[in-house]
């Protein structure tokens, strides 16, 4: 232990040295929640909606004018069919609606009268809200031109726990957070090994009366020390900026962020141990964490949605266990029997990671 | 011209006497696209769904098995009490609950209007919301049907909607995103090939050797461009190969067209990396810049995944900043909608511009850091 004191004491010395590193770690991941939990969310408004009215009733004004109401969709053109085609390309406008003549007839006479939807699905995600929308609000204007005995017999009644509004930030921030934390970590020991080898000063720890593990352990110290400050600090920003509500323990929050940490670290030396120079180390912390975290832990794309061969591949992912513990404390209140599993899966990546990172660097020193 | 060819060859030498490197850089992209490709969706399906069924009635177990029927819902567990769901929402294992009350069959029989009641986790806001939408679509067209069974058939009028989605039918947002993670990762591979490619010399020392060469800056970086530009081709072919035969996106437009945008593409990601590198002076700050500066505001910002739309404006001017948000627009229509120049020539002059503004700079960066 006394030697791995001593090599994190070195490592200190050296990160000390490079000002803009220690800047970048300490305090851009905090810039960056900031910048991006504003700008980013899922909550779809201002729908750029054209309208093509052959109909010119108060039937056909009252439909459009339903949707402006709505507050969804903004009203950008008025079109002959000539144009759609031209305004949908460039994107000009998500929606169309197509009021044909005689609907306005046709509802006051009791018949059901046909009109079109047109939604740009370019982007799939966005078009099934915008679907979404239109039909709700055609919906519940038909339902004043219906006539004779409509008494659903069934309705359901939703409810939404723990983010009653549905606020798409409560849900993208802690992945922020996981992401965030997790490429600082990786980023910050990728090279760390592999910069000692190709200077050369490898063969130097080499020499020292010093063994694998306490080299690696000694390595993770200072970094872990960062990057736990930074995550703190991102999610301090978190709770202030965005009104993230804190309902579980602070105790249990801080656990499972530094097994996460530990884990992050040791997969970043890991890397910095297999790779033979900084660029192969770069490319590999690009494809081992940089992408999974973003594509595989359940922070963007909903997992239960994937395959199943690539299901497997997420228990892989120590995001995927961070990001449902952190939302589990901090959006749920619940506690550590929810998602003890998750921590108990974090430490062995954390643990696995690290011993293996050991081993093969006692293999290339023999 | 020949000094040049000296370099490439020069630049190829090392790559090839590097297999790693370059089994990485041949191989991940079409391991991620594989990948990405099936994870990079944001339909959901298969909403893993807790029934609380305190009726315990062939009425209740009709109304589940629809759940079971749909492909939208994955029934993982039928529990009795309401308050037995707590645990699957609070660990996540469910994301929607259904409660169905006690006495549910006897007041359906009796024909006395029946509610029952979805309960959502909302932490994960986007998927929730189309979930209750399924939720709530299939649960009124049950409710239609038990109306019709009754024979007490609804009444006419009402406004008939038809929707029809275009450029994208089925609405398979795989077709939307795999073009998308084809920019991305051409963006990723080369940026932070060309960001190390100068400042590993720096680093080395090796580049004191090149500048008592008679190499012209513009010649050096020419010649650490090309064999990236090289590479970056490679892996275009590649990722479209596996894009258009394994998942079969569509490619309504013109394939030549595509590739050129992405040649123009490339020399914009080379030259930023190549800026990276004058600016950097060890291949970690390189790292960190390339990360932390470039890769996560254009994967956040340039709508890849988050609807530029949606952002504040202020935001929305940054993005203009960006050039895979122009690439991406190019991609994604010439993908779906099979629009060519005429439309596109607005995003293919601006990636260009973005292009030649980096690689001046770059170049202007070198001469007066190497000199």
């Amino acid at each position: 232990m006394r030697k791995a004191i001593a090599v994190a004491h070195k490592e200190f010395r050296q990160i000390a040295r490079d000002r803009r590193t220690l800047m970048i770690l300490l305090f851009v991941p905090a810039f960056f929640l900031m910048l991006y939990g504003y700008a980013l969310n899922w909550d779809i408004r201002h729908v750029r909606l054209a309208v093509e009215d052959q109909d010119h009733t108060p039937e056909s004004r009252s439909i459009v004018s339903a949707f402006v109401n709505s507050g969804y969709f903004d009203l950008v053109a008025s079109v002959d069919d000539t144009r759609i085609a031209a305004l949908m390309n460039t994107n000009e406008v998500r929606a169309v609606l197509v009021v044909p003549s005689g609907f306005g007839r046709r509802l006051r006479t009791g018949a059901r009268a046909p009109m079109q939807v047109l939604v740009n699905g370019d982007n799939a995600n966005t078009a099934t809200t915008v679907v979404g929308y239109a039909l709700t609000i055609l919906q519940s204007e038909s339902a004043h031109y219906q006539r004779g005995p409509w008494a659903p017999l069934l309705s359901v009644q939703p409810r939404v726990w723990y983010n009653a509004e549905l606020r798409s930030t409560l849900f993208l921030v802690p992945g922020l957070i996981a992401y965030i934390a997790m490429i600082t970590a990786v980023v910050s020991t990728a090279l760390s090994i592999v910069r000692e080898k190709e200077r050369g000063t490898m063969e130097q720890v080499r020499m020292a009366p010093l063994g694998a593990p306490a080299f690696v352990v000694g390595k993770t110290i200072p970094y872990f020390l960062i990057s736990l400050a930074s995550a703190i600090g991102i999610i301090l920003v978190a709770m202030v900026l965005f009104g993230v509500p804190m309902r579980g323990s602070w105790w249990l929050l801080l656990l499972a962020l530094s097994l996460f940490l530990v884990g992050a670290l040791g997969l970043g030396l890991l890397i910095s141990s297999v790779s033979d120079n900084q660029q192969v180390a770069f490319q590999l912390a690009m494809l081992a964490s940089f992408l999974p975290t973003l594509m595989l832990s359940g922070f963007i794309f909903p997992i239960s949605s994937m395959p199943a061969f690539l299901r497997a591949v997420t228990y892989a992912v120590p995001a995927r266990y961070f990001l449902i513990a952190l939302r589990a404390i901090v959006l749920k209140g619940a506690g550590a029997q929810a998602f003890w599993q998750d921590l108990v899966a974090l430490a062995i990546f954390a643990v696995a990671v690290l011993v293996l990172a050991s081993v093969r660097l006692r293999k290339e020193w023999a | 011209m020949r000094r040049v060819g000296f370099l490439v060859w020069k630049e190829l030498i090392e790559l090839r006497q590097d297999p790693r490197l370059f089994g990485i850089v041949i191989l991940a992209p079409i391991l991620q696209l594989f990948m990405l490709g099936y994870a990079a969706t944001t339909d959901v399906r298969n909403v893993p769904v807790v029934v609380a069924d305190a009726d315990r009635s062939a009425a209740s177990r009709d109304l589940i098995a629809r759940f079971e029927a749909s492909p939208n819902f994955t029934v993982i567990g039928i529990v009795t009490g309401a308050n037995e769901i707590d645990p699957y929402l609070e660990r996540g294992r469910a994301w929607m609950a259904l409660s169905i009350p006690a006495g549910y069959g006897e007041e359906l029989g009796a024909g006395r209007p029946e509610t029952v009641q979805v309960v959502a986790d909302g932490s994960d806001a986007n998927s929730t919301n189309i979930g209750l939408g399924y939720a709530t679509s299939l649960i009124a067209a049950y409710a239609q049907q038990l109306v019709a069974a009754r024979g007490s058939g609804g009444g006419g009028g009402g406004i008939d909607a038809r929707v029809r989605v275009w450029f994208n039918s089925r609405l398979e947002s795989r077709d939307f995103m795999i073009p998308g993670v084809l920019a991305l990762l051409l963006l990723m591979i080369t940026t932070n090939l060309s960001a190390m490619g100068i400042v590993r010399e720096k680093e080395l020392g090796t580049l004191e050797q090149l500048n008592v060469t008679p190499l012209q800056r513009w010649e050096l970086v020419l010649g650490k461009l090309l064999p990236y530009a090289l590479v970056g081709m490679i892996d275009v072919f590649l990722v479209l190969g596996v894009a258009l035969l394994w998942f079969q996106i569509p490619l309504r437009g013109s394939v030549w067209l595509l590739l050129a945008l992405n040649l123009v593409f490339l020399l914009s990601t080379l030259g930023l990396g190549l800026f990276v590198s004058t600016i950097s002076s060890t291949q970690q700050q390189a790292m960190m810049t390339t990360i932390f500066f470039f890769l996560t505001p254009m994967i956040y910002l340039s709508g890849f995944v988050f609807p530029i739309e949606n952002m504040p404006r202020v935001i929305q001017w940054v993005t203009y900043l960006i050039p895979l948000r122009y690439f991406l627009v190019i991609v994604r229509s010439i993908f779906l909608k099979g629009v060519g120049l005429e439309t596109l020539w607005p995003q293919a002059l601006a990636l260009m511009a973005w292009g030649a503004a980096i690689l001046m700079l770059a170049i202007a960066r070198s001469t007066k850091r190497i000199a």
